[in-house]
């Protein structure tokens, strides 16, 4: 086991300095840089920001104090966010994308696998027919309609309240979370739904729980830690990345309601080729992406010791 | 099929059962979390009450938004416009613009201007928001700081005209050499490098305000970083900064001129700048205003919204590139392009956002002349659209260039919503009337930026926006050694013109040189005039005078008041 969590940290690594470097040399063969304005700067101005920032170095060069700054973990100050650091505003806005994030995804867990159970008992029936239709509106419909039709929704009912049951936008109280978070995991609800449902009617037939029928226990003994238990394995294994995906992909939803997170950071980034805040938004998602995976596999090879072997 | 076991038989009920009460513990467990989230919250969170209504008449204060999170609030260095909202309601200089857009006395009680030399005299009241008096040091640090090429401030450019400003910039003299300079702490004496007419307007901008030296230092690096690393010198003070989240300015308790803020508090409690969302807010009662996309405007006359509209500065236009190889450097074939187009059905059939105007000229109607605005005084001249004459120019362009078919031109635009429109506009336009391939572009802004200035471009969607409320401001823009001149546009004459609007201190010989740089610029079509930006908004009933306008920070709540019984 140890061997194992050591060669996949490893590996881990290397995706992460993988990503760096790509990022880094991709962002500087973009045309244009962020000390470009609106406002031309004369040569002289321009070389006084460039010596300010480094950027009067070599490729090479920067590379190298890149990753020397990297490994420190600094990853500099931002170009458009003037006197801000970078690690401050990974600081300061992850916490709010990932409370988002986790909230996104326990909604999505718990409905995906109560939905995806109930699908899979009412096979071919009613109750299957009718989830199954809002699993393909969950998975088709991206995150931007949602969250505009949950805004919307919010305005009206508060207007045909009178008074303001959740607010429509901002960030403060988790009065301010609950709709977004529903509009954030309304996707991978239904994902995880129809994933939940095929690994339940995949397991009814198998032949372990015709052995647990055979010796006669009883039939909701057999569903919770015959059935459910094992039905679940895929689902956590694609939880992990989902997590990380969520919680990295808020963007437009921060955007929509107005929420302070790091995805707008990111995104505002790569337009504004704020190079400080790509590279350490890209790096830090890159990272965190790659430990939620290492984190599902030795999980799934904690659940299931088969995966080790192999 | 028949299973040998069916199992699906005599275990709905009991697993029924299991999942309601897994249900149940997932509900209690969601409501635990909610529970211990929300007191996590109530720990961190600035505000107790997170959803405020746009006015709260009790406490005098309003709810406002920002469109995205200020992003630099140190005035040697700010330019963008939202950063100017926040610094407009915090920070004066030595002068300010008023309502009217008339320069004003702010932290000076009174100034001379003498040819080269401007004095002026500091209020013997004007306080900082810490208490310390603001002295004419403030003022000398700041424009020598701004000046210092180790702080690489882009808007450096803007106190040229001090002497020797330009030439410390550049690091060839020191900083101390700069013609401003302290003769006391109340008064302060400028030199400049020529006598210029519109002195008093640059010193209205915010790059001139005031910065406190030792609590500069004091910051270590992060000054205007966060709320409490900065001092303040306007109506209002900054209290809270919650970095995209929110922005709160309450009443300066130092600032010399108490009567002039008539609010408390301002919270821009809100950070985005999708159109949709800060409509839901306004319909939901947290933002006092809100600006209207075309869609929105029926439903607003609906709803008897209190609508108001005005011209936001900037003007857009089709600039051309004129160098060494470039057909667009053909004057007929600029020609031909400007009378195939129609800037009124652009606006009015294509754009179709409320506020918006077709562009005339490069210089906005706005714009003050010698005594009326400069379009009155000076007309803009105009090419109403025609086909035939067009081809024509077309044809004399392709002798001139000696080819029988235009290769495809290339057209430069970034991705914002109108840009994208416009560009098919033309595309469309010049393909069905003159037969031209257009080849779009599209770069994000920076990148677009880019091409432009590597000359990677035929015709190019440009825009400019004023700095100060001078016709120069958007005169200079095809002078020759102008960097924002990203065609290389040059004409001897215009140039000399500008230099006119630079140095005359005629006010009547200046207009008359911006009306022939218009008149020169209409003959050559050296751009197609696309728009000017305006906007439609709706405000709440019950506040009052709140300021929007081209120059200065917009929007200006300074003034604004609650007025329940305005409704």
């Amino acid at each position: 086991m140890w061997r194992y969590t050591l060669k996949r940290l490893l590996q881990g690594l290397i995706t992460v300095w993988f990503i760096a470097t790509a990022t880094f040399f991709a962002m500087h063969s973009v045309p244009g840089d962020p000390l470009s304005g609106e406002r031309a700067s004369t040569p002289e101005i321009r070389a006084n920001l460039e010596a300010r920032y480094g950027l009067d170095k070599p490729l090479a060069t920067q590379y190298v104090i890149y990753l020397e700054n990297f490994i420190k973990g600094d990853f500099g100050i931002s170009f458009t966010q003037r006197n801000r650091q970078v690690n401050d505003i990974i600081r300061e806005h992850f916490p709010v994308s990932a409370t988002l994030g986790i909230l996104a995804v326990m909604f999505a867990a718990m409905g995906g696998v109560l939905f995806g159970a109930l699908t899979a008992l009412f096979r071919n029936r009613l109750p299957d027919t009718i989830i199954m239709f809002m699993v393909i509106l969950g998975i088709s419909v991206p995150s931007f309609v949602f969250a505009a039709l949950g805004q919307l929704m919010l305005v009206n009912i508060n207007d045909w309240l009178g008074f303001s049951i959740l607010p429509v936008a901002g960030w403060g109280t988790v009065s301010h979370m609950i709709m977004p978070a529903l509009v954030l995991g309304m996707g991978t609800m239904a994902y995880l739904t129809r994933l939940m449902r095929s690994s339940m009617l995949e397991i009814i037939n198998s032949d372990y729980v015709r052995t647990a029928k055979a010796k006669g226990l009883p039939a909701e003994r057999i569903f919770a830690k015959h059935q459910l238990r094992n039905a679940i394995m895929p689902v956590i294994t694609v939880l992990g990345p989902a997590i990380a995906a969520i919680t990295t992909g808020g963007f437009v939803v921060e955007l929509v309601f107005a929420i302070p997170g790091l995805g707008r950071y990111f995104v505002q980034a790569v337009q504004q080729l704020d190079y400080t805040v790509i590279m350490g938004t890209t790096v830090f998602y890159g990272a965190f992406l790659v430990f939620m995976v290492i984190l599902v596999d030795l999980l799934y090879g904690w659940i299931d010791p088969r995966v080790r072997l192999q | 099929m028949q299973s040998p076991i069916n199992s699906n038989e005599g275990f709905n009920r009991s697993a029924s059962r299991q999942l309601a009460i897994y249900a149940l513990v997932a509900v209690g467990a969601f409501v635990l979390l909610m529970l211990s989230l929300n007191f996590a919250a109530s720990l961190t969170s600035t505000s107790t009450d997170g959803v405020a209504g746009a006015v709260d008449v009790e406490n005098n204060e309003i709810t406002a938004y920002l469109r995205q999170d200020p992003p630099e609030l140190n005035t040697m260095g700010a330019a963008d416009a939202v950063s100017g909202i926040v610094l407009g309601h915090v920070m004066e200089g030595l002068l300010r613009y008023d309502e009217h857009g008339q320069i004003v006395a702010g932290l000076a009680q009174r100034w001379e201007v003498n040819g080269d030399t401007a004095t002026f005299w500091i209020r013997e009241n004007a306080r900082w928001s810490n208490g310390e008096p603001i002295t004419a040091h403030d003022f000398e640090f700041a424009w020598k700081t701004t000046l210092a090429p180790s702080t690489a401030s882009q808007y450096a450019f803007i106190l040229y005209p001090l002497k020797n400003a330009e030439a410390a910039n550049n690091g060839d003299v020191s900083i101390d050499d700069i013609g401003v300079r302290a003769l006391d702490d109340k008064i302060l004496e400028v030199t400049l490098e020529q006598p210029i007419a519109y002195f008093e307007k640059l010193v209205a901008f915010m790059t001139f305000s005031p910065v406190n030296q030792a609590f500069f230092e004091s910051t270590n690096g992060r000054f205007a970083a966060e709320a409490d690393s900065l001092l303040y010198s306007g109506p209002f003070m900054m209290t809270s900064w919650v970095h995209g989240a929110s922005v709160r300015v309450e009443k300066n308790p130092y600032y010399w001129d108490q009567a002039r803020a008539k609010l408390n508090a301002i919270n821009f409690a809100y950070v985005t700048d999708d159109t949709n969302t800060l409509l839901n807010l306004f319909k939901d009662g947290r933002i006092v205003q809100v600006d209207l996309t075309a869609e929105m405007l029926e439903g607003a006359m609906q709803q008897r919204w209190v609508l108001d509209r005005f011209m936001d500065g900037s003007v857009f236009f089709i600039d051309f590139n004129h160098r060494e190889g470039r057909v667009t450097g053909n004057v007929n074939l600029r020609k031909a392009l400007l009378l195939a187009q129609d800037s009124n059905e652009l606006v009015n059939s294509v754009i179709k956002l409320p506020g918006y105007m077709p562009a005339k000229s490069i210089f906005p109607m706005w714009m003050q002349g010698a005594h009326r605005t400069l379009h009155e005084e000076y007309p803009p001249p105009e090419a109403p659209f025609n086909v035939a004459l067009a081809k024509e120019y077309l044809e004399k362009a392709k002798q001139e260039l000696g080819i029988t078919q235009f290769p495809p031109i290339v057209m430069l635009a970034d991705t914002s919503p109108v840009a994208t429109i416009s560009s098919q506009y033309y595309q469309e336009t010049f393909k069905k009337y003159l037969g031209l391939d257009i080849v779009i572009d599209q770069q994000i802004f920076r990148q677009r930026l880019a091409k432009m200035e590597s000359g990677d471009f035929d015709i190019v969607l440009a825009g400019w926006g004023p700095d100060y409320n001078d016709p120069l401001t958007f005169g200079d823009y095809y002078a020759s050694w102008n960097l924002n001149n990203r065609g290389r546009y040059f004409n001897a004459r215009v140039d000399e013109l500008v230099r006119i609007g630079q140095n005359s201190l005629d006010n009547e010989e200046r207009m008359a040189a911006f009306g022939e740089i218009q008149q020169i610029l209409f003959d050559e079509a050296v751009y197609i005039g696309n728009y000017e930006r305006g906007r439609v908004y709706a405000t709440d009933p019950r506040v009052k005078g709140i300021l929007r306008r081209a120059i200065g920070a917009e929007s200006d709540f300074t003034n604004a008041y609650i007025d329940v019984d305005g409704q």
